[in-house]
């Protein structure tokens, strides 16, 4: 009710709630003390239509207890929860309180679960089929969003199940990330590179360090241009994990492949973010699915089939 | 415009009793100015026996041995019929079924809705006499009451007794019996949901769940109160069937009659005497029709919206002409159109073949036929392909666009099976990675399925693929819809 300046809509509220059963109490009574007027064949004696005649049929007494049981049950909940405005009830009950106590007590039943997990190496999580069961199912919340089912990513979101890693592929690295989240930053670097045509040719130079299709001519001149690269990126290409920068030469392409992609990074450069999972997930969790993650590269055949 | 002149209107006052007129019919008694409830009168039945009774009793035994019997039964290793809500699993012996099997349980009340239109058509309120939850347990209330307060004449004396050592032993050792079997049955109700065995362990150690404490309690006092108390308050005020029979009801229906030419003039008279001289029907006014009826009223006045046909009247009415040495069937189970007429049995049972009864009995009989037909062709595994949500379609190395399926399959026998994965619909369509999974008894799996096909192999859009589903050691087989996306 926050979203009010003053409680005016509270007491409206609350009012109109007491004052309905309050009339229903009132109608209750009233029902209780008229007379309905029989004539000796148990109609009304009112007569429609010439013969239309309305009977006398009268609900059972007891049928006004259950009127009466209601009116407790109404006054009862407005005590104990939140009904009448502002008031919260007796029972401080909320949404979100009865959210948090759910998580809290599946989080309580889980744990001995997880406790076989937590002292255990990766690598020994990675070939339990139970955790990697558990591993799955968390990955299939929690990342495949971006990841995909698969794990293999997507254009802008890497793909899991190689052995290609921007931040490093060991468990304790994949923890680090699950945890705090990455950000990786590619500067626009064309004013460092030089003219449009130096940034065609780096690009050509940069594809041909995976071999991939190139213009040799172009290449060799952009080679002298890479040492603006070089200082993330490595003399050789081959990146740096210990800030995120990708190897060049792996023929795997994040951004997209080809001469344009990579002209449009090294102009416009990018900023790609995986959020951290801290407070989200549990230690524990974070344990299984970090072994998880690190099982899909890591055992022939690990994806999903088996 | 002329045709919208509106046509003058009949104008038909509603007339109200003169001031005097209602005067003269309050002070004769029979007229009165009450309150707009009734109070209930507490209605003694008096305990019946004869051919319908023992019918009834029959039907009680039946759905009664059915009811507390069938969660005791094992199927291999588990509980027979058992409806596991927390799994969503129901287990009706050899099946199981999943929530998507709900087409099933709608199938089941399409049929018993027919079922009852056609009893009703034909018989009347058979249902309500004779098999109705609400008859059955009423009637073993009865019979707790009759062996602990006595008969009828008994209750009454007792009732009007002050309290007395006798009466509170009678009255607790009655609401004893009540209290057990209405736990005895919330027990069975909730067995059905949770395995009774295990019920049965932890109600006598008093550590049942919340829920489980609460069904037990809940649908036992239900019991208790409609049974014990309630009885003919809920066929009359409750039950929304005994409301709307009455449009399935013609004049061909069988009804429990009272035949008024044979038996009016009523009264009393002696064994001895000859009713023609004395100017009087077979009605001997002994009231007893009256007295065993379990909803109260009088089967003499004609065709009642509280008569539940369960020929308690019949019964007692026969034994009554039995010793008056008249013909039976004062009170008699009839159609309306067989008193009117006079008909024989003959007659009355060829009139069974009318228009709304066969046109019902087809129905029946189609919705039965294809509920069992499509039970007996029931794939023993479903599967739901959705698209992973993540990306609509990839360009991977090798010059290939990949899309990404969730497959949901469910497995519908109690062994582990071994399901292969194929996919049509697209030149060059491939499974990567190949091959085949398991999915546990009883269990879902959602595996991920990722396809390749080669780059130009297909036009940029959409393309209808279809998956198809093999289980490798046992038969069965599905075949799933679903579209491959080629980027632009």
């Amino acid at each position: 009710m926050s979203d009010f300046t003053s409680n005016f809509w509270s007491v409206y509220v609350a009012g109109i709630s007491l004052l309905g059963i309050l009339g229903c109490l009132v109608l209750l009574w009233f029902s209780g003390k008229a007379k309905a007027m029989t004539a000796n064949d148990n109609t009304t004696g009112h007569v429609w239509d010439g013969d239309l005649r309305e009977m006398n049929n009268p609900l059972p007494r007891w049928w006004v207890w259950l009127f009466i049981i209601t009116v407790i049950f109404a006054l009862a909940y407005l005590a104990l929860y939140p009904g009448l405005g502002t008031y919260a009830g007796k029972f401080g009950w909320s949404a979100i309180g009865q959210y948090e106590t759910e998580v809290a007590k599946g989080n309580k039943e889980v744990e001995p679960l997880y406790a076989r997990f937590n002292s255990m190496k990766p690598e020994d999580v990675a070939g339990d089929p139970q955790a990697m069961a558990i591993g799955e199912r968390l990955f299939m919340n929690n990342c495949s969003q971006c990841h995909g089912s698969d794990a293999r990513g997507s254009k802008g979101f890497p793909n899991l199940s190689d052995k290609d890693w921007l931040h490093g592929g060991t468990p304790d690295k994949i923890v680090e990330t699950l945890v705090k989240g990455r950000i990786g930053n590619m500067p626009p670097m064309a004013a460092a590179v030089g003219s449009s045509d130096d940034v065609r040719n780096v690009a050509h130079y940069v594809l041909s360090l995976s071999g991939s299709p190139h213009d040799s001519v172009k290449a060799s001149l952009g080679k002298s241009k890479f040492g603006a690269c070089a200082a993330c990126h490595g003399v050789d290409g081959k990146g740096n994990q210990a800030i995120g920068a990708p190897n060049l030469t792996d023929d795997i392409w994040l951004h997209g492949w080809g001469e344009n992609s990579i002209v449009a990074i090294i102009n416009n450069g990018k900023v790609n973010q995986m959020p951290a999972q801290e407070g989200k997930l549990t230690e524990s969790q974070i344990h299984v699915l970090a072994s998880y993650v690190w099982s899909l590269s890591n055992k022939p055949g690990a994806v999903a089939l088996k | 415009m002329d045709n919208l002149k509106p046509t003058p209107r009949k104008v038909i006052p509603i007339t109200v009793m003169a001031g005097e007129q209602l005067q003269a019919a309050s002070t004769t008694g029979e007229g009165e100015s009450g309150s707009i409830y009734q109070a209930q009168k507490k209605i003694y039945p008096r305990s019946v026996t004869g051919f319908f009774s023992k019918w009834r009793w029959a039907m009680v035994f039946i759905t009664q041995l059915v009811f507390y019997g069938l969660p005791w039964l094992e199927w291999g290793q588990r509980q027979a019929v058992l409806f596991d809500l927390e799994a969503r699993r129901f287990y009706i012996l050899g099946l199981v079924l999943y929530p998507q099997d709900f087409i099933y349980l709608s199938g089941i009340l399409v049929i018993s809705a027919l079922g009852l239109f056609l009893f009703t058509a034909v018989a009347g309120r058979q249902w309500c006499g004779y098999a109705c939850p609400q008859t059955v347990y009423t009637e073993i209330f009865l019979w707790l009451e009759k062996i602990t307060e006595g008969d009828r004449s008994a209750r009454l004396r007792l009732d009007a007794s002050p309290m007395s050592v006798n009466k509170l032993t009678r009255k607790a050792s009655k609401q004893f019996l009540w209290i057990a079997l209405a736990l005895w049955t919330g027990f069975t109700f909730v067995g059905y949901f949770t395995p009774i065995k295990e019920l049965g362990v932890s109600f006598i150690n008093a550590s049942m769940g919340p829920w489980e404490t609460f069904w037990v309690f809940f649908y036992g006092f239900a019991t208790y109160g409609n049974a014990g108390y309630m009885r003919e308050q809920v066929c009359k005020y409750m039950c929304p069937y005994a409301r709307f029979q009455s449009a399935m009801f013609d004049k061909d229906t069988l009804i429990v009659t009272y035949d008024e030419a044979r038996g009016e003039p009523r009264g009393s008279r002696s064994k001895k005497a000859d009713p023609v001289a004395l100017n009087l029907g077979s009605c001997i006014d002994c009231t007893l029709c009256v007295q065993v009826c379990p909803t109260g009223i009088d089967i003499r006045k004609g065709l009642q919206y509280e008569c539940i046909s369960c020929a308690a009247c019949i019964d007692v009415c026969d034994t009554v002409m039995d010793k008056m040495n008249y013909p039976r069937g004062l009170i008699r189970y009839s159609t309306q159109n067989a008193v009117v007429q006079g008909w024989g049995k003959s007659q009355l049972l060829r009139r069974i073949f009318r228009p709304r009864v066969l046109v019902y009995t087809a129905i029946l009989l189609a919705v039965t036929a294809a509920l069992f037909i499509s039970l007996a062709l029931r794939s023993p595994f479903k599967v739901d392909v959705i698209r992973d949500r993540a990306s609509l379609a990839r360009i991977v190395s090798g010059g290939k666009i990949e899309n990404v399926y969730r497959l949901q399959v469910m497995n519908a026998t109690e062994a582990t099976q071994q399901y292969r994965i194929a996919a049509s619909g697209l030149p060059g369509l491939m499974l990567a990675p190949e091959g085949t999974f398991t999915v546990d008894a009883t269990q879902a799996r959602g595996v991920t399925v990722t396809l390749q096909l080669p780059y130009e192999a297909a036009s940029p859009g959409s393309h209808e693929i279809h998956f198809e589903i093999e289980s490798v050691n046992s038969p069965g087989r599905v075949i799933e819809k679903s579209v491959f996306l080629v980027p632009r």
